[in-house]
């Protein structure tokens, strides 16, 4: 058994007001939808409490007191995200979300760098926001999209990747699958799409809130990622760039704060990053963001993979025993290539039908396709049940889920 | 909404009630709901402005699947000017139990469906009119 319950976990739990709430039913929050969103620390709300009580102002021309405040945290925040992934601040780009960033990268720069004949390779994992938006950079530049195949257990297959990599100009990659949480080997995979010559997008979405990530390591030249999904608030997230490349990239949103000086015909542009940040910032949120960063450093990268590897351990443990009642789990059943994400589906129950049963238990899973529809259909799943996990989560979580798959067997008279 | 699988909705669910295609139907439809996937497709046999036969077909929970089990049942021999007009009491009426706002789009896709087949363009959801 695993020792999950320490002192430094009932801390962490502590640390997050709403799992204290209890539900409508009086049911204890059992929250297992990290993946979707993840909860928020006393510290980031505190965070986003304080700009807005104490130093509201706009940044960067403010020549007073708590505008020179603002505008010092806004950028604070910016080097300890940087720090966080081992980049320069003029590289870290403030977005809205990963899907923003992933947006900027293809219109700043795969419209101007694909032609036709050009090839982007992605994976057959991907959330839709890795691969609509190169759908579409194909439609404009005449490129054509070329998959890396996952097998049944849903990992990527690298028996053919040198063929795969022949005319690639861009390889866009998930860093962990959101629907069934496999880790892509991307050490094994990004230097030979470097060596083929590929310009290399790490969607790192699902990757960044539970694995460690050195950018320089990993030699992305993009890695993006969303605030929300690692304890910070939702609406900023982050696009990393290589400088050269950043610094080669027209402008994606043109106005304010993204300009060096402009005349009625004309208009020359900011230096990194501020070139990619027209109009107002997200101010709040990217301090809280900062904030969350700090939060996640103090837990340790290492504490929260080992403390979520145990707990899909754990969940895999609990759960084996209702495969011979028609249980399916999906997905990479091993924890050092997993993530924390369990997706299944029990006998004939549809995945809607239980999560609504465990939401009158407060256990709240997601259910459906999870953006993930040609995924799905090449599974030949029409929807799963998935449980996602976090920092917050316990073995206890694990024990409601269990009883809750006990109820829904009850009530559909399995 | 643990009470509303009941025996006749899980039965609705298991062994739903004119699933199938028909060989030639005079109007049909299809339609997913986008918030989950769930896909319902409704055939009908309209013969002098009457509902003859009806097939459905699709993927989905036990709400959607069962609620459009029991729609067919209930238009059978209906007028196809007064199908289209159905509103969505015809389905809370078979259910008979309050369905939660996040699955409402669920028991009204088969409805939905239904009356877009019956007016021969996409109809608004039941539920909001």
């Amino acid at each position: 058994m695993i020792a999950l319950d320490d002192t430094k976990l009932a801390r962490v739990i502590g640390d997050f007001p709403i799992l204290a709430r209890p539900t409508s039913r009086g049911k204890r929050l059992v929250y297992l939808d990290s993946a979707a969103t993840s909860q928020k620390p006393n510290a980031v709300i505190e965070t986003l409490d304080t700009y807005y009580r104490e130093y509201n102002a706009n940044i960067h021309r403010g020549v007073y007191e708590i505008a020179a405040r603002a505008t010092d945290e806004f950028e604070g925040a910016r080097a300890k995200v940087a720090r966080f992934i081992n980049a320069a601040p003029q590289e870290v780009i403030w977005t809205r979300n990963a899907t923003e960033a992933i947006n900027l990268v293809a219109y700043s720069w795969a419209s101007n760098a694909l032609h036709p004949g050009d090839v982007i390779l992605t994976t057959e994992l991907e959330h839709h926001s890795n691969l609509v938006p190169w759908q579409l950079v194909a439609q404009r530049t005449g490129a054509t999209l070329r998959f890396i195949p996952v097998d049944a257990r849903g990992e990527l297959v690298l028996d053919d990747l040198d063929a795969l990599l022949e005319g690639v100009k861009l390889l866009a990659i998930t860093h962990v699958s959101n629907t069934l949480g496999t880790i892509t080997p991307l050490e094994r995979i990004i230097p030979r799409a470097r060596a083929a010559g590929a310009t290399i997008l790490v969607d790192g979405a699902q990757g960044i809130p539970h694995l460690a990530v050195d950018v320089r390591a990993l030699d992305a030249d993009f890695y993006v990622f969303s605030g929300h999904k690692m304890l910070g608030p939702t609406g900023i997230g982050v696009l990393y760039g290589k400088r050269a490349l950043l610094e080669a990239m027209p402008p994606f949103l043109a106005g304010g704060d993204m300009i060096r000086n402009v005349e009625y015909g004309r208009a020359s542009f900011n230096d990194l990053p501020w070139k990619f940040e027209a109009g107002t910032s997200n101010i709040a949120d990217a301090i809280a963001l900062g904030t969350a960063v700090e939060y996640l450093q103090t837990l340790g990268m290492d504490w929260v993979r080992a403390h979520e590897r145990d707990l899909l351990a754990y969940t895999l443990e609990r759960l084996a025993p209702f495969e011979s009642r028609g249980l399916a789990i999906y997905g990479p059943k091993d924890p050092s290539i997993s993530s924390g994400v369990v997706s299944f589906n029990f006998a004939d129950i549809h995945a809607h039908d239980l999560a609504s049963i465990l939401d009158t238990e407060g256990i709240c899973i997601r259910a459906g396709h999870h953006c993930t529809m040609p995924l799905m259909d090449k599974m030949g799943w029409s929807a799963t049940a998935r449980a996602s996990f976090y920092v917050y989560n316990t073995t206890a979580d694990v024990d409601a889920l269990v009883d809750g798959l006990e109820k829904a067997a009850r009530v559909f008279k399995l | 909404m643990d009470d509303f699988y009941r025996d006749f909705i899980l039965d609705h669910y298991r062994n739903p009630r004119n699933c199938g295609h028909l060989d030639a139907p005079s109007a049909s439809a299809e339609d997913v709901n986008p918030l989950c996937g769930d896909r319902i497709r409704m055939e009908l046999d309209v013969r002098d402005g009457l509902i003859a036969d009806v097939r459905f077909s699709g993927q989905g929970c036990a709400i959607s699947q069962a609620s459009a089990s029991m729609l067919t049942e209930s238009i059978k021999g209906m007028r196809l000017e007064d199908a289209a007009k159905l509103s969505k009491d015809v389905v809370l009426e078979n259910v008979g139990i309050g369905i939660s706002p996040t699955r409402m789009k669920c028991a009204m896709l088969g409805l939905r469906v239904l009356k877009s087949a019956a007016i021969g363009e996409i109809a608004g959801w039941p539920d909001e009119e």
